[in-house]
């Protein structure tokens, strides 16, 4: 299986993880009480967000942490960029064009 | 003029989906007629140093605009939207393809399901454009085309994007 930026947001509780944990690191037990599934499903998630490359761990006494890797979650942006340049080019010439059309008629 | 507007893009991957937004400052008919009459499309749709050229537009329930974009070598690549619904000023909405010089559908990225909004707003008019693809895959596929194609000038971003896929 495939283990990418991708598939780390393909499933909503994924998602929804990485929106918790995206200000401040937390314990899977702590994550846990936010989703109705249990315990060992958040962490078969975590699991795979770690192995995805999008978390870091921090031990903390007998706790780990999980962090975002935001390095890695960049890559989703990165990925979108020719898109968005495409995007940008084709609308700077619509504005091009419903400016000059303003000038004809005015 | 107003400062340049941005265009926001949102992708939801889970969902094969890409959001575009965009703001124009012209009145809301200017801007719809702008999307969808070919000889205006044909001055804006492609990205430089391509160019859009229309074969035939029928832009209504059931019609469809099958057009050519034209690379400084002189290549043509063909495309189609098919379109299911155009409320005239509101929106519409079309299965795009690529295509050959006869409208014959490549199936190799199926068809992506295009939904077009436009909404009056003080400054002028707002654009949501909703692209789903066939999948995921087609997704990156598309993208990866938009590169080679030469649709950017990213180049570089290529090898980047190629060694992703690998993992």
């Amino acid at each position: 299986m495939r283990r990418d930026v991708f598939q780390a947001i393909a499933d909503p509780t994924r998602r929804e993880i990485l929106h918790h944990i995206a200000l401040e690191g937390k314990t899977p037990n702590i994550l846990a009480q936010h989703f109705d599934s249990t315990r060992q499903a958040v962490s078969k998630h975590l699991k795979i967000l770690t192995e995805c490359g999008v978390l870091k761990q921090e031990q903390h006494g007998r706790e780990i942490y999980y962090f975002i890797n935001s390095k890695k979650l960049k890559e989703i942006d990165k990925w979108l960029q020719p898109f968005r340049a495409q995007w940008e080019d084709r609308f700077d010439q619509l504005d091009n064009l419903l400016r000059n059309q303003k000038n004809k008629r005015s | 003029m107003n400062s340049k507007n941005q265009t926001t893009i949102t992708k939801d991957a889970a969902n094969r989906k890409i959001l575009v937004v965009r703001n124009f400052d012209a009145p809301l008919e200017e801007v719809w007629r702008a999307w969808t009459e070919s000889d205006l499309l044909d001055q804006w749709w492609a990205p430089k140093p391509w160019k859009a050229v229309t074969v035939s537009m029928d832009c209504c329930s059931g019609g469809m605009w099958h057009y050519y974009m034209q690379g400084p070598d002189g290549s043509r690549h063909y495309s189609r939207a098919d379109y299911v619904t155009v409320s005239s000023n509101e929106g519409f909405e079309a299965l795009t393809a690529f295509c050959d010089d006869k409208g014959s559908i490549n199936q190799q990225f199926g068809q992506s399901n295009w939904r077009v909004r436009f909404s009056e707003i003080e400054a002028g008019t707002r654009v949501n454009v909703e692209i789903t693809f066939a999948s995921v895959d087609v997704l990156e596929q598309f993208i990866a085309m938009g590169f080679k194609e030469g649709f950017t000038m990213a180049h570089s971003n290529l090898d980047e994007l190629l060694e992703m896929q690998k993992v």
